[in-house]
């Protein structure tokens, strides 16, 4: 177990493509760090760089108290779970398991208990003895992460391991490693592309975009405050309602006079958008109603404000029985607007 | 599977659309093989005037024959050590050439291009290099104190075949064994080395045993490939020579049959390699399916 601190790490490939930007991130011990952004953001980049599998073209990357640049994966003492799994196909599952430490000349006795101790925690005990191709999607990606405990290394890396699951077993294995993760108490970098599963995932979230860190923070904290247009955008599903705040003027909403004056952009998540007349200082926007996505417990309501070129989108619990063409009054609460500069695209602080 | 089945109305048809495969393969294959069997079991005088019934015995001459257990013996010398180099020095190309990222086709191109060159030519290219009178490597072996002659000496003859016919063979295995690793994911070989295998390591607990069917594919070819299709470069460097030193099965139905017009024997001869032929055929179906997976 150990921190792993990331400086001013750069990546470039050949042909001046730059991947990674100048990044700096603190992982503490025992931390369940998440990355998550667009295909593309570095993301995935980053962590091979952390597991070795990339070379770093600038600054630093150490785990524990080592600098790890010019060392080869097997130093770094971290284990890595893959997207595809990769399971070595012709050996066993316990073949699997064992193969890492019999690399490191780990005593037999010491392997078997390890062996024993991850397929007992990981429900695996029954396969032991069969391959991987007899195995479902599920039960190896259980395999996966047995290869990586059974090391008992300073840090887990988690590249995507759930993108090959359906909803269901994605759900329930996100569960279970997050369990996992906790009861083993090793620092863990988790790349993902899915923001449901960063929010439920990360102690703290590291939002990436075009090789840079748009934000970090606890989940809730860049969910309810996101610092820049993008994370804005990105977390959530739907994103935050972004618009124009010269739309808005043009429209005579009834816009705050406290709203900084560098703000070109103001957002607002769908939940906060209320039908009926709240009681606070609000503004309300007149719009049409374009579609319903009944999804169970709640609806998305897709509305369209005259002057405003995006459908507004907005949530609501229940059913919401409506049809398209009906004529709604939006109402948002002043406190739940969200200022955006208007060239940088960063959160402006209210005045 | 599912399978195509078409019905025809006219039940002739089939066999109408059948009919030029069918003749090609009974006049090219299945008659002179069948000719092949008949000669097996005859004797011709030696003006081809009077051919008699004989049974096996063609067959039993043959394995009393020292000469013919020789050209067996060096038949299983030259198949092993063609098979053998071919294969791993294709093996040995192809992991060099997995490793590179920009020029990998560039090499590919030109480790492909000796397959394109005619057997007999590669024969001749290989006799004129290590000629003992006017060949460049005989010459830079004298000078190494070695004394080259094939003329004369079996042993060397046996290695100038060997080379001549593995270098020929490299191309073919080395685009096998690249393909196979090509299609080996990446990831493995990520996860084997920081599961703390060295490159060796990872190679041969790793990426050779998932090579596995296409080395056993190869086997079978390269054995074949030794045993019967290097007839044009023994013909094109020793001609079987010097003193039977490379009188190999293949190339001896050859020298008995057209120019030792010893038609019997070398029907006989033929008749025993196309068993040896399907034996191997028979052992590449039967196991590369079932037995070399993972």
């Amino acid at each position: 177990m150990a921190r792993i601190e990331i400086s001013g790490v750069s990546k470039v490939y050949p042909g001046n493509v730059e991947a990674i930007k100048d990044l700096s991130l603190s992982i503490n011990d025992g931390e369940l760090v998440v990355l998550v952004g667009p295909s593309g953001c570095g993301k995935s980049t980053l962590l091979r760089m952390i597991a070795g599998l990339e070379t770093i073209t600038g600054g630093t990357i150490s785990i524990g108290e080592t600098v790890v640049n010019k060392l080869e994966p097997a130093e770094r003492d971290i284990a890595m779970v893959f997207q595809n799994y990769a399971l070595y196909p012709h050996m066993s599952v316990r073949g699997n398991l064992e193969y890492g430490l019999k690399n490191r000349g780990t005593q037999r006795a010491e392997i078997d208990k390890r062996v024993a101790d991850a397929a007992r925690i990981l429900e695996i005990e029954a396969f032991l003895d069969r391959k991987p191709r007899q195995l479902s999607g599920g039960q190896r990606q259980r395999v996966a992460m047995g290869r990586a405990i059974v090391r008992q290394p300073k840090a887990f890396l988690f590249d995507e391991p759930l993108s090959n699951l359906d909803a269901k077993l994605r759900a329930h294995m996100r569960v279970e490693i997050r369990r996992l993760q906790r009861a083993l108490g090793t620092t863990s970098v988790y790349v993902t592309h899915d923001q449901l599963e960063a929010m439920t995932l990360a102690d703290k979230l590291v939002v990436m975009n075009g090789g840079v860190i748009e934000q970090v923070g606890k989940p809730l904290d860049v969910y309810s405050d996101p610092q820049s247009l993008f994370v804005a955008a990105f977390m959530g599903s739907p994103g935050m309602n972004l618009i124009d705040i010269e739309s808005l003027r043009a429209i005579g909403a009834d816009l705050p006079g406290s709203i900084p004056t560098a703000t070109g952009t103001v957002g607002v998540r769908p939940e906060d958008i209320v039908l009926e007349k709240p009681a606070g200082p609000h503004l309300t926007i007149a719009a049409t109603l374009d579609a319903v996505e009944l999804v169970g417990s709640e609806s998305l309501v897709y509305a369209n404000a005259k002057g405003i070129e995006k459908d507004i989108i907005l949530r609501s619990s229940g059913i919401h029985r409506g049809n398209p063409g009906d004529v709604l009054a939006l109402h948002i609460p002043h406190s739940a607007l969200h200022s955006f500069a208007r060239e940088s695209g960063r959160k402006v602080a209210a005045a | 599977m599912q399978t195509k089945r078409t019905i025809f109305s006219n039940k002739g048809l089939p066999y109408l659309l059948l009919a030029p495969q069918l003749a090609i393969t009974i006049v090219f294959f299945i008659w002179p093989a069948a000719q092949a069997v008949k000669s097996s079991f005859e004797r011709e005088d030696p003006f081809g005037l009077r051919t008699s019934f004989v049974w096996f015995q063609n067959y039993t001459r043959l394995f009393t024959d020292p000469n013919y257990l020789n050209s067996f013996g060096r038949t299983l010398i030259f198949a092993v050590s063609v098979t053998f180099l071919a294969m791993a020095i294709a093996l040995l190309l192809a992991a060099a050439v997995n490793r590179l990222i920009r020029s990998s086709n560039v090499y590919t191109t030109l480790l492909v291009w000796p397959y394109a060159v005619a057997p007999v030519v590669a024969g001749i290219l290989w006799w004129f290099m290590f000629n003992p009178s006017i060949g460049i490597l005989p010459y830079a072996l004298g000078q190494f104190g070695i004394t080259w002659n094939h003329r004369t000496s079996g042993t060397d003859a046996m290695i100038l075949v060997i080379i001549a016919a593995t270098w020929k063979q490299i191309s073919y295995n080395f685009l096998f064994f690249l393909a196979g690793m090509q299609s080996i994911p990446n990831s493995l070989t990520e996860a084997a080395a920081i599961d703390g295998a060295g490159p060796f390591k990872r190679f041969w607990t790793i990426v050779f045993p998932l090579l596995s069917p296409t080395t056993f594919f190869l086997m079978i070819i390269n054995i074949n490939y030794a045993m019967f299709d290097t007839f044009g470069i023994i013909d094109g460097t020793t001609s079987g020579g010097p003193n039977q030193a490379t009188n190999i099965l293949v190339y001896k139905v050859y020298d008995d049959g057209f120019l030792g017009l010893n038609i019997g024997s070398s029907a006989a001869q033929s008749v025993i390699l196309m068993l040896i032929v399907i034996a191997l055929v028979f052992v590449q179906f039967r196991f590369i399916e079932r037995r070399v997976q993972y």
